[in-house]
């Protein structure tokens, strides 16, 4: 891509000192942001997703943490910036949207205010009158009816889909240029996990905005991503457009995702394909592939651990962390039948 | 048609909304379950499917008597069993058992997971001794447990191993019905399936009735040989699992298939430009 990325993370590492022992939760992710890019991150409990997030967002410093690789936002970097530089950049030019609304207000005061207060924060300049009157703005904006009365209730007299409306309206009041999204629906229901979908899409085309969506459901990936990293403990193992994720699927850690998904859209099967096992600890990784243990498809090469990769030559963006070739791949995937997505044969 | 296992006429659960300090006056009613009703024949799988609030829950707690029901009437093998008490509804645990959405809320974690399975044994006094230990170890087995696991807690498991303890104790009787609420919604998509396909099978093996209740209709269908949709309390619309997926009438049950993503970004898009 040539245009200049927005983020960009470079061999990001995170790591817990635990009783355990060192718990690498991140290990080594890139990737970069475009402006106007919905980004999703998938992956399960414990691949890392969510602490690959927080550490942009400066959430994971603590004195038993240890943050290695960089974070650029246009250029700053954030992995080694002070809190103070970390407090004007969050909320500012880069937000946060977390996936339970409830515990992300404080209970105790009105919504309005709250969002009032972390415009002046940032802009000591904003007058009561004028940060009331941008949170109503933001409130019509995200969709929250009756939106001047609306802002002076207290969160619990707000519903779980509103709730979650109006922490998107707080995370864009100072117009950020990057957004996390982590889990942003997944305790929503899904007539409203639909509508806040198609928020973050909207607000994604008109203003422009580079979001990073942090999901383990790819029905929402492919409602709303662009690109697509797949992760699994601690490490990116498949990343690709949206097209190339679903479309030609190359790690079998993907495919088993893809064919354990129950569809609405397709006859249902006997039974669900299933991935066998469990994701390791991460405190005691296999040797080699951590999806090894798990993977149907294990030969020699497994032992050790393979690189991020593009395997074919017709598309250079579309990488994975799998032994098997193309050819290999492709023939595997076939074997599988419901999985790769193409459609079934009439 | 033989006698269904679980018959559930005009349900209904009501709980009061009370206002007041020294006397509580009852200002309106919560109307949770409001009336619904249906059958389950032996072995199959009927399907409660509806969103937070739906009652769905509440609703599985009534046909339970963990709550006792406000009106109506819930036959399990022509037997009434609507306002038991807890007495008179003790013999009949045996043969209906829950399994829980929340496998880190569902065991106790104080107690081995020996314990935990043989419970229900011991408290109806089904077995005790090394017979008790024998079915244990056999019940650990059946949901893909291994028998060192006996002597563990449950904070060494995994969220989809803690579901195959709650499984395990939840077959320890040999239940003819069991209710399942939301069993699979706390778990990695990973192994949603995994535990999907043990119901299945276990339902294949132990000739099972299963009330399964989720809101994720995707997953209802997959596993359900009918389906009820709920919504504010009442039923609005039931017929097979395909019928109601493929050919919905109602039109809530419109809205929930609607609003379910495709995972398939040229469908979605289809879905978003139409």
């Amino acid at each position: 891509m040539s245009a200049e990325p927005i983020l960009s993370v470079n061999d990001l590492r995170v790591g817990f000192a635990t009783e355990g022992g060192l718990l690498q939760a991140v290990d080594g992710v890139s990737f970069e942001l475009q402006s106007g890019e919905v980004l999703a991150i998938v992956g399960e409990s414990g691949s890392g997703k969510s602490v690959t997030a927080q550490t942009i967002m400066g959430l994971t410093r603590s004195k038993n943490s240890r943050i290695e690789g960089s974070v650029t936002l246009e250029g700053e970097e954030l992995v080694e910036a002070s809190d103070a530089t970390l407090r004007r950049l969050r909320g500012d030019r880069i937000a946060m949207v977390f996936q339970d609304p409830m515990t992300s207000f404080n209970p105790v005061y009105r919504i309005g205010r709250q969002i009032a207060e972390a415009m002046r924060a940032h802009r000591g300049d904003v007058s009561k009158q004028a940060g009331r009157a941008r949170a109503i703005e933001l409130f019509e904006a995200v969709g929250i009816p009756e939106a001047e009365r609306r802002i002076d209730d207290y969160p619990h007299e707000f519903s779980g889909g509103m709730r979650q409306r109006a922490m998107i309206a707080m995370a864009l009041a100072l117009e950020p240029e990057v957004l996390i999204a982590d889990e942003p629906t997944t305790a929503l229901d899904v007539t409203i996990q639909a509508q806040i979908l198609r928020l973050l899409g909207n607000l994604n085309r008109e203003r422009g905005l580079a979001t990073i969506l942090i999901t383990h459901d790819l029905g929402v990936v492919a409602e709303v991503a662009d690109r697509v990293l797949v992760m699994y403990a601690g490490k990116v193992v498949e990343e690709g457009t949206l097209d190339e994720l679903f479309y030609d699927p190359q790690h079998p850690y993907t495919w088993g995702l893809m064919g354990s998904l129950t569809r609405l859209d397709r006859p249902r099967p006997k039974r669900l394909p299933q991935i066998s096992g469990a994701p390791p600890s991460l405190l005691d990784l296999p040797q080699g592939c951590s999806f090894r243990p798990r993977c149907p498809h294990e030969f020699a090469e497994c032992s050790r651990v393979p690189g991020l990769e593009a395997r074919q030559d017709e598309a250079p963006g579309h990488r994975d962390r799998c032994w098997l070739s193309a050819e290999q791949k492709r023939a595997k995937r076939e074997v599988e039948g419901r999985i790769g997505l193409e459609a079934p044969a009439p | 048609m033989s006698e269904p296992l679980l018959e559930v006429t005009d349900l209904v659960k009501h709980f009061p909304v009370k206002r007041g300090i020294l006397i509580d006056r009852e200002v309106d009613q919560v109307r949770a379950v409001d009336g619904i009703g249906f059958t389950i024949a032996r072995g199959e799988t009927l399907g409660l499917v509806g969103e937070s609030g739906s009652g769905k829950s509440t609703a599985c707690r009534a046909v339970l008597q963990l709550t006792k029901p406000t009106s109506g009437s819930v036959r399990f093998e022509g037997r009434e069993i609507a306002g038991l008490s807890r007495r008179g509804m003790r013999p009949l645990r045996r043969e209906m058992q829950m399994i829980f959405q929340d496998p880190y809320a569902s065991l106790n974690p104080r107690k081995r997971i020996g314990q935990i399975v043989g419970d229900p044994l011991k408290r109806q006094g089904v077995a005790s001794g090394s017979k008790l230990r024998k079915r244990v170890h056999e019940l650990l087995e059946r949901v893909g447990l291994a028998s060192e696991h006996y002597n563990r807690f449950p904070h060494e498991f995994s969220g989809g191993q803690r579901q195959r303890i709650g499984i395990a104790r939840a077959l320890a009787l040999n239940p003819k019905l069991v209710i399942a609420d939301e069993p699979v919604s706390a778990l990695d998509v990973s192994i949603q399936a995994q535990i999907v396909n043990l119901l299945d099978d276990l339902q294949d093996e132990l000739g099972l009735t299963y009330l399964f209740v989720a809101h994720d209709i995707g997953v209802v269908r997959h596993i359900s040989d009918r389906i009820a949709v709920m919504n504010k309390g009442k039923i609005v619309e039931e017929g097979s699992a395909d019928q109601v997926c493929e050919h919905p009438r109602d039109e809530y049950t419109k809205k929930l298939l609607a609003a379910v993503p495709i995972p398939d970004p040229r469908e979605a898009r289809e879905r978003a430009g139409g």
